[in-house]
């Protein structure tokens, strides 16, 4: 069995711990999506600000859930955060490829994921990746409701 | 007989029977709290189902050859040996299913649909799995039926102050005999006899109850019981439906197919005897065997040894967590062990229940983290998801203990 060092990495306690970019926006400007994992009620809801020049100008993050889903929706809001949509989206990829949940295309080094590296230990507690990835459906649901 | 009257087990002996018990999960020797999920399974159970494929392998109540006969006759052997030990009236009374959740959607669907229609009130509570909420939410979707929810009283049990009240004008009364997330043993008998006195049928869940507590149909009062194999020893993929023998033979039945029926032309069919009307196509058989020889095992123990047990070591859990961690763990449900059986749902500060599991996987702590699918009782306690350690009679203060250690590094982390 891997270590738990792996999973609950110094960074992601954390996030856990200080979330950042905690909050509510008013919608509009801001679009509001939520995110729910059956499995454990992990809760992650998004809002999410894009300015004219199609950059991400604000993101807040509310909700409940175990450490990794509430670290990982923290640690992405920080890493999109200023981010052109297809940037934005190129992160999305480049994470879930190191979760192993999206193969295909060129294979990122984690080292163009920054913080967001830390969360690699999740991949070997299978049933905590869909913690760790629901932020990131729940921003794409965000970004492409209308 | 001596064997009924025993009142005490030795659980480390116990633990041998159990081969999965002797396993170790990373190096170290695996502490199984989780049987209100799924029990672990003695030998005497894997090997009859082994024996069943090896040596009598043959499909039941067809084939007019030997083995054909010898695999007819264990599989009913099992009904007549489930039937003694919930004290039923007849093996007629006993229905092979698949588990509880089938055999309460077989009452959903062939007595309330038969019986019931729009505006009939169905009284349940709010403590409920959600094998006892759905299967009346999708009868109410089709037939209009209603449902009023008992609540919980400040102990963690049902609150029966209004029962009466509750119970006004209501057809079907559906409850669970032992929560699986509060442990909590509601007083049956008092409120099976009130739902009778409005002329109520009532049905129970006893996935919980019956693999932990002496069962006796006509002591509980209920109508019909649900229960599932897994649970007490068995295999996965068998539970039983248990109705009183006038019910079930008025009722139509719930899935069609072979064994289900006395004949079949081209314009129609006449349906099985009880209780094979209410089992259509090919039994899992050896589920069905390994049921039995689960059901052996239990009562060679003895129930009442077993809730003894049970009781005792929930006693002690409860007596010994709170002291070494006071406010930070938060056990829901009765204090009083004589109306609890050994489900310990927690909470431990704010640490997320699957953050709790995780950790106690590390040590080998197995429990389980979630809604376990009770998501209006979650709900009612204010929480989204709670660890949960359930014991059974293979395991011992040495078990609770471990959990304890456990969850000092639970704090380690997330302190
Ligand atoms: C109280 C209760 N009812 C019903 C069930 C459903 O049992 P099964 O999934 O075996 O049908 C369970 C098991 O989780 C339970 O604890």
């Amino acid at each position: 069995m891997p270590a738990l060092e792996d999973l609950y990495r110094e960074i992601v306690l954390d996030h856990y711990r200080n979330p950042r970019n905690r909050g509510e926006l008013p919608c509009p400007p801001a679009k509001r999506a939520k995110g729910f994992n059956p499995l454990c009620g992990d809760e992650v809801i998004v809002f999410v600000e894009v300015d004219e020049g199609g950059r991400i100008s604000d993101v807040r993050i509310d909700g409940q859930g175990c450490s990794i889903s509430q670290a990982a929706a923290s640690m992405m809001s920080v890493s999109v955060k200023g981010k052109t949509l297809s940037e934005a989206r190129e992160l999305e990829r480049a994470f879930k490829t190191m979760m192993v949940i999206e193969g295909g295309g060129s294979p990122s080094s984690p080292a163009d994921l920054g913080d967001l590296a830390a969360l690699q230990g999740v991949k070997k507690f299978p049933v905590r990746i869909k913690c760790a990835t629901l932020c990131w459906n729940t921003l794409s649901e965000g970004l492409t409701t209308e | 007989m001596e064997l009924n009257l025993k009142l005490n087990l030795d659980a480390s002996t116990l633990k041998a029977d159990f081969p999965l018990l002797g396993r170790e999960v990373n190096g170290k020797p695996i502490v199984y709290l989780d049987s209100a999920a799924t029990s672990q399974k003695p030998q005497s159970v894997l090997d009859a189902m082994d024996d069943y494929y090896r040596s009598i392998n043959a499909n039941v109540h067809r084939g007019a050859y030997y083995i054909a006969d010898l695999a007819t006759t264990a599989m009913e052997e099992t009904r007549s040996k489930v039937q003694r030990f919930i004290g039923a009236a007849s093996p007629r009374e006993i229905i092979l299913t698949k588990n509880a959740t089938e055999a309460i959607n077989l009452v959903a669907h062939s007595w309330g649909r038969e019986y019931l229609s729009e505006g009939d009130v169905i009284v349940t509570t709010i403590m409920e799995h959600h094998a006892n909420i759905v299967p009346w939410h999708i009868l109410c979707a089709d037939r209009g039926t209603r449902l009023r929810w008992l609540n919980l009283n400040v102990n963690g049990n049902l609150k029966l102050d209004d029962l009466d009240e509750t119970l006004d004008g209501a057809r079907l009364v559906v409850l669970s005999a032992m929560s699986n997330v509060l442990g909590a043993i509601p007083p049956i008998r008092q409120i099976a006899d009130a739902a009778h006195e409005k002329g109520a049928v009532v049905v129970l869940d006893g996935a919980q109850f019956v693999p932990h507590l002496p069962t006796d149909v006509a002591e509980l009062g209920a109508d019909f019981l649900a229960f599932s194999g897994h649970k007490m020893c068995g295999p996965t993929g068998i539970g039983v439906l248990w109705g009183r023998e006038d019910l079930l033979e008025a009722m139509p039945p719930f899935l069609g197919g072979g064994e289900m029926i006395l004949d079949v032309t081209t314009e129609g069919f006449l349906p099985n005897d009880l209780p094979w009307k209410f089992e259509a196509g090919t039994p899992p058989i050896a589920e069905a065997i390994g049921l039995g020889a689960a059901v052996d095992y239990l009562a060679d123990i003895g129930m009442p040894a077993i809730r003894e047990h049970d009781r005792k070591l929930t006693a002690y859990a409860l007596r010994t967590l709170p002291g070494r961690f006071g406010d930070k763990l938060n056990i829901h449900g009765p204090a009083d062990t004589s109306e609890r059986g050994g489900v310990l749902s927690f909470t431990f500060g704010d640490i997320h229940a699957h953050d709790i599991s995780q950790v106690l996987d590390g040590e080998a702590v197995c429990v389980r983290a979630g809604h376990h699918c009770a998501k209006p009782l979650m709900d009612t306690l204010g929480v989204t998801a709670t660890a949960r350690a359930s014991v059974y009679l293979y395991n011992d203060e040495s078990d609770i203990d471990a959990l304890a250690d456990a969850l000092e590094r639970v704090g380690d982390f997330f302190g």
